[in-house]
């Protein structure tokens, strides 16, 4: 098993292969052969020459961290053969790009409904949660081309709010 | 001592007082709002009655619904934890007139410490402290102009009925006090519906320091021991111990004795807390009196032994204080981080949702205070704080190993949390050389979190841990989008690659 593996912004390539009851693995070229066992969901036991490691992982709708004793990594995993669906990400860049709710809570306030010409970090939607307001941005220039929540409603965490285009 | 008690709160210090309720041989009343049907408060009581919507203010905060629970219910004594009606004179009033014990202060004490102006006029007259400046609020700007030029710049504008740092102006020369002036005025009308200011002299780095008392209906008042809450955010506490590093004993004496002044001045009785403004030098200024059970009081319970909610339901049931202040003994260190449902890369925002996985710390010296439970979602509707983990040791040092130590066992998965924020704090050199003020944190967070080498032996580890994860559990995108334990957008890689592989197979 081969994978793109991003960890706080860095890109590794890792190659997993299982070899005796452990694994052999290849980290941008180091050969490392280690134990891991899936101790309980979203906790990882790994050893490596002696050394313990407790891995956690924290996921949500929207994104993925690792916890390695005390610290925390932002991390994605990428399948290097789906080429097809990278392109479609970089495609996004330039075209629509969504404003996604990054957390649960309730829509306050639409800034700037549809048709609206937006810059880069200007307010779109309020979301309130725990008596909180967080204005969601647009992330470039352009024109809002749809709002998808209406003010008043209740949205989860990863819920497309709006697109600008 | 009553049979039964009502609990009107909700969250960690509803299962905090229903614990002592059950220690205590008495029956517990739990009430519950909309979303709060599947919490844990619920599940600890012994009785538990729905209230009304999610609302706060058609549920916890609805007087008459919550004195029907308790006279149905046959309630004799209400506690209010903090936050909500805890410092409501006219709901401890409500009380009185219903037959039923608040556990708490009189209304008279309440309302004399709920106008930070009105206070003040009282304890100047006891001989309280106070930071220079106006014990009531401006009439003109021409007031303010010459209070200023006497106390002398930097000044703090306040709103009277403040709190939360709401209507607080700071003011560095004169040239900004008419224009700051105005604005804290329509900042007041706006959260408080009152327009009363008043000025202040502005201590440069202060630290936020409070003395815990508890008073008896015998005339009895005792003082155990400060706690330093300088570690905040956006006015709200984030981290306390007890002592504070800057307090010796001598200061804490003199700062006791005040408290006690203090409250015998309002005629207060059962638990309370007065807070003081502490330049680095150790001359400290009253500030104000929260009439309730601070958050906080666990640090102030394990340096002192004493269990805070026993004596105040003791209390409230007529008892006299069982011991005298000669017998206050502090032992040892505490401190405690509060665990809030926030997410450390947007600015600490509030983070909900529901909890998939929860990893909770225990050993020597730790102690957690929580409301919440692996599989639980946590409603938008209210504070995000989830629990408090309070470490104990024989000093300051043990204790934040202890506490390095339990946060790194600390786990909660599904939702953002703001753990990884006290390693940071714990392992800053300033704060383990006890330099702190109200200004730490922010300064801390200017600071990027870089401290951690981008090539680490950790982000190696990470990088393995991602693909075995892939491996041996793969995420199954949800059906509905919408479940926290499923990749539920387009930006997801997870389900990009899950999609991939599915085209493939397919």
């Amino acid at each position: 098993m081969t994978y793109e593996v991003i960890i706080d912004g860095k890109s590794h390539r890792l190659e997993l292969e299982r070899a005796d009851g452990l694994w052999q693995c290849r980290l941008d070229g180091g050969e490392i052969r280690l134990d891991a066992v899936l101790a309980r969901r979203d906790v990882l036991s790994v050893l490596i020459d002696g050394k313990a490691y407790e891995v956690k992982r924290e996921r949500t709708p929207t994104d993925m961290h690792l916890w390695v004793g005390g610290e925390r990594f932002a991390a994605e995993l990428r399948d290097p053969r789906s080429l097809r669906s990278r392109k479609g990400t970089a495609a996004d860049e330039h075209g629509a790009k969504q404003l996604v709710a990054p957390m649960p809570g309730k829509v306050v306030r639409v800034l700037a409904p549809p048709q609206t010409e937006v810059e880069a970090g200007q307010g779109v939607i309020v979301v309130e949660a725990m008596k909180m307001q967080n204005e969601l941005k647009s992330p470039k220039k352009g024109i809002v081309q749809k709002v998808l929540a209406a003010e008043g409603a209740r949205v989860n965490a990863g819920d497309v709010l709006a697109i600008v285009e | 001592m009553f049979k039964k008690v009502l609990i009107a709160n909700r969250g960690e210090i509803a299962v905090r007082v229903i614990r002592a309720c059950r220690e205590l041989g008495i029956t517990s009343v739990a009430v519950y709002s909309d979303v709060d049907r599947a919490s844990l408060h619920v599940r600890k009581a012994d009785e538990a009655y729905h209230i009304g919507p999610a609302a706060a203010a058609e549920s916890y905060l609805n007087i008459p619904k919550i004195l029907d629970v308790a006279r149905r219910s046959g309630a004799e004594a209400i506690h209010p934890g903090y936050g909500f009606l805890s410092e409501n004179a006219k709901f401890a009033q409500a009380c009185v007139d219903a037959g039923i014990k608040f556990i708490g202060p009189t209304a008279a004490s309440m309302e004399m410490m709920g106008s930070k102006t009105r206070a003040r006029q009282h304890m100047e007259k006891a001989g309280v402290p106070f930071v220079p400046g106006t014990s009531r609020a401006l009439e003109s700007f021409h007031e303010a102009e010459q209070v200023a030029a006497r106390i002398g710049y930097p000044v703090m504008l306040k709103a009277a009925a403040g709190g939360g740092g709401k209507g607080m102006r700071l003011v560095g020369s004169p040239d900004e006090l008419e224009s700051a002036l105005q604005a804290a005025r329509s900042e007041a009308q706006r959260s408080f519906g009152d327009t009363e200011v008043y000025i202040e002299k502005y201590i440069v780095n202060p630290r936020h320091i409070e003395m815990q008392v508890l008073a008896d209906e015998h005339g009895n008042c005792v003082w155990l021991g400060e706690r330093e809450c300088s570690i905040q955010r956006r006015h709200q506490k984030v981290l306390e111990e007890s002592p504070s590093p800057l307090v010796d004993p001598d200061m804490r004496r003199r700062m006791g004795e005040i408290a006690v002044r203090v409250a015998k001045a309002a005629n207060y009785t059962n638990a309370g807390t007065v807070e003081f403004l502490s330049d680095q030098e150790k001359n400290f200024h009253f500030l104000e009196m929260n009439t309730r059970l601070q958050v906080e009081h666990p640090v102030t319970e394990l340096i002192t032994g004493l269990d805070l909610v026993h004596l105040q339901i003791r209390i409230a049931a007529g008892e006299k204080l069982p011991f005298s202040q000669d017998q206050v003994q502090i032992r040892g260190h505490a401190m405690e981080c509060r665990i809030y449902a926030e997410d450390p890369d947007n600015n600490y925002f509030p983070s909900p949702g529901k909890i998939t996985l929860l990893l909770a710390p225990s050993g020597p010296g730790i102690r957690r205070d929580s409301g919440m439970y692996e599989g639980w979602t946590v409603p938008i509707d209210y504070d995000p704080l989830l629990a408090k983990l309070i470490g104990y040791g024989t000093d300051r040092k043990q204790t934040m190993g202890r506490l390095i130590r339990a946060l790194n066992e600390y786990f909660v998965g599904g939702i953002k949390t703001n753990i990884s924020l006290f390693r940071r704090i714990l392992n800053d050199p300033d704060f383990q050389a006890g330099k702190l003020d109200t200004g730490y944190l922010d300064r801390l967070l200017v600071l990027s979190s870089g401290a951690i080498p981008a090539a680490s032996k950790g982000s190696e580890i990470a990088a393995i841990a991602a693909g075995l994860f892939a491996v041996l559990e793969p995420i199954v995108p949800s059906s509905n989008g919408a479940s926290p334990s499923g990749a539920g957008n387009g930006r997801s890689s997870w389900k990009r690659a899950a999609r991939a592989e599915g085209l493939r197979s397919g």
